[in-house]
């Protein structure tokens, strides 16, 4: 298999790249603010992989003494009313927060491929079938059909990832059915067909790779989607459960009262989530001018 | 245009009968309904009371035989009894309406009364730093759980005027009702103005490239009049568009937005309903809500045509 070189690539297209890591910096200048983006993303998958190296408390030990514990020598970021350490949980949180929207951005993104991939390629009834059930699941903004998800299979970490990731769906599915679409008239699709490649093969080895730059488009764009609807989800009590830490949660209904009393509870998870989805968007966006410079807003 | 308007709408009739069969099933699938709750909760399991209460309730009853008797309800305009309060699920639903509406319709406008100009300023204003810094709050605009936003706003209050600004159902005057409604409703349309805010600016630098602007510059016309009568007006159909899209967005925004600030509206209504399996009020909700969606995202299909005279709805 040949390797292509992508520095090459951007050489011939008049970008000054150079060195092993020449198309890395050539990001970092062309879009310092993806660059960011990327490294929040970065630093919080970090933080989510040394979860133990970076906090000696357990986020899930209680401790009556230190409930409510300003943020401080002991507790940096404070202490919530059962006296657990807000910065441990927050570390602890970015784990389940990121499990959640990466498996359910993969898994909508999977499920939305294959079927906008063989409803825009084969057509027919199937295709027919499909774009009525895209309308019904769309009927329903992403919150309430995730909320509904989410009561109807129960709480745990595997079913909030499938709630999240079923009403993904519709939006991939139309993309790749539209991109599909466009494909299959090309010349090269005519070209293997001509030479007598089955179907089969034509959707697998030429069409689906070139439906690829679109959904990592979308598949960056629908994770910070995922984030919100899974601190949403945890926020109104039907997300992830105890004893999982989840920032989401933190901010729950309780944490109302706590605006008055203890605002370091609300303020501090609120960030984290804040942070995650802004690096999402930004390498989002930077992706999105890259990988399909027609479609900017 | 009549064939379309026809299809247009028998596809929508299609679409709410989908969502129908859709949200009983799921409902209905989940092992555990509301007797199971109550039980689980009283601690103790009787059986034939058990089975009595699933009786009256009419969960004994196979799937098909519930679906057809919601939907011969509906049809009649009898949305059932609610589980929880035993009272008809319409007396529960419908004086929770007024809120809900009110705040959706103030979030709306926020969002257009801030994002369109605002758009429009950072596109006429390209890659200065007005332009960033207005970038920047846009995106940490989609960046924002509207609940956080919601409790940073209640924050600032209990700092600012050590009090917290809670909606009360009989407000003195309308004036007043108007005034706590729209700091919820800031919350919620935050989001939607920044994306309003970005696709205004994008939609406006296409228009700003084109020659007609370049004639217009030509023949001497003002600036404001170039970018707010040529380009503008030109510029505001895919800002339509993403109204439509918002609308279902904002629904989600209400949920939460409703649950911070305590305000006892239809969308706070639906996640109380989904926590206690009232099925009766949850299918109605979701059902409302979808016909909602449906019927705006087909007002603004319509709404193309008048805006864009090129375009013409035909087969």
């Amino acid at each position: 298999m040949a390797v292509i070189d992508h520095n090459a690539g951007l050489s011939r297209a008049g970008a000054n790249v150079r060195g092993p890591f020449g198309a890395v910096l050539f990001f970092v200048r062309r879009y310092p603010l993806g660059a960011v983006g990327a490294l929040i993303m970065l630093a919080f998958v970090g933080v989510a992989l040394c979860a133990d190296w970076i906090t000696t408390y357990d986020p899930l030990s209680t401790s009556a003494r230190s409930s409510l514990a300003p943020p401080g020598d002991k507790h940096t970021l404070g202490a919530d009313f059962m006296g657990r350490d807000m910065l441990a949980r927050i570390v602890y949180g970015s784990r389940i927060s990121l499990a959640v929207a990466i498996g359910a951005t993969v898994l909508g993104c999977l499920i939305g491929m294959a079927i906008g991939l063989l409803s825009g390629f084969f057509g027919g009834w199937f295709d027919l079938l499909v774009q009525r059930l895209m309308d019904i699941m769309q009927s329903l903004p992403l919150l309430v059909m995730a909320l509904v998800m989410a009561a109807s299979l129960g709480p745990s970490l595997t079913n909030t990832i499938i709630a999240i990731a079923i009403p993904l769906v519709p939006n991939v599915a139309r993309v790749i059915r539209a991109n599909t679409l466009s494909l299959r008239e090309m010349p090269f699709v005519e070209a293997a067909r001509a030479v007598g490649m089955s179907e089969t093969r034509i959707a697998v080895q030429h069409v689906l790779p070139n439906t690829l730059a679109p959904l990592i488009v979308l598949a960056t764009a629908q994770l910070g989607s995922a984030i919100l609807v899974e601190s949403a989800l945890a926020f109104l009590g039907l997300g992830v459960p105890e004893p999982h830490p989840s920032w989401g949660r933190m901010l729950s209904e309780s944490a109302a009262e706590y605006v008055r009393t203890a605002p370091w509870l609300v303020i501090f998870p609120g960030i984290a989530i804040s942070a995650v989805v802004f690096g999402t968007n930004l390498l989002g966006d930077a992706i999105r001018d890259i990988l399909d410079p027609r479609q900017r807003f | 245009m009549g064939a379309y308007l026809v299809r247009r709408f028998l596809l929508m009739l299609l679409t709410l009968f989908g969502m129908s069969v859709l949200i009983f099933v799921m409902l209905r699938l989940v092992p555990g309904n509301i007797v199971d709750i109550i039980f689980d909760s009283a601690g103790f399991v009787n059986p034939a009371q058990k089975a009595k209460i699933e009786r009256q309730l009419g969960l004994d009853q196979p799937i098909v035989t519930q679906y057809i008797s919601w939907i011969a309800g509906l049809a009649r305009g009898d949305l059932g009894y609610a589980f929880v309060s035993e009272k008809p699920a319409i007396e529960e639903i419908l004086p929770r309406i007024p809120v809900t509406a009110k705040l959706a319709v103030l979030a709306l406008v926020f969002s257009v009364l801030f994002g369109v100009p605002l758009g429009v300023i950072s596109a006429v204003r390209q890659n200065t730093p007005l332009d960033y810094a207005l970038r920047v709050v846009s995106l940490s605009g989609l960046s924002l759980p509207s609940f956080w936003l919601g409790l940073l706003i209640l924050m600032a209050f209990v700092h600012w005027f050590g009090w917290i600004p809670i909606y009360r159902s009989t407000p003195d005057n309308p004036w007043q009702e108007l005034a706590l409604l729209s700091i919820p409703a800031a919350a919620v349309g935050f989001r939607a103005s920044a994306l309003i805010m970005r696709l205004t600016r994008s939609s406006m630098l296409e228009v700003l490239r084109q020659d007609y602007i370049r004639t217009a510059r030509a023949k001497g016309a003002s600036e404001p009049a170039v970018n707010y009568q040529h380009a503008l007006s030109n510029a505001v159909l895919p800002v339509v568009t993403i109204i439509g899209i918002e609308a279902a967005f904002l629904i989600g925004g209400l949920i939460v937005t409703e649950t911070v600030f305590n305000i006892p509206g239809v969308a706070r209504f639906l996640v109380e309903a989904i926590r206690w399996r009232d099925y009766p009020i949850v299918q109605n909700l979701v059902m409302f809500i979808a016909i909602v969606v449906v019927v705006v995202n087909f007002i603004v299909d319509m709404s193309y045509a008048v805006l864009d005279p090129r375009i013409k709805y035909e087969e």
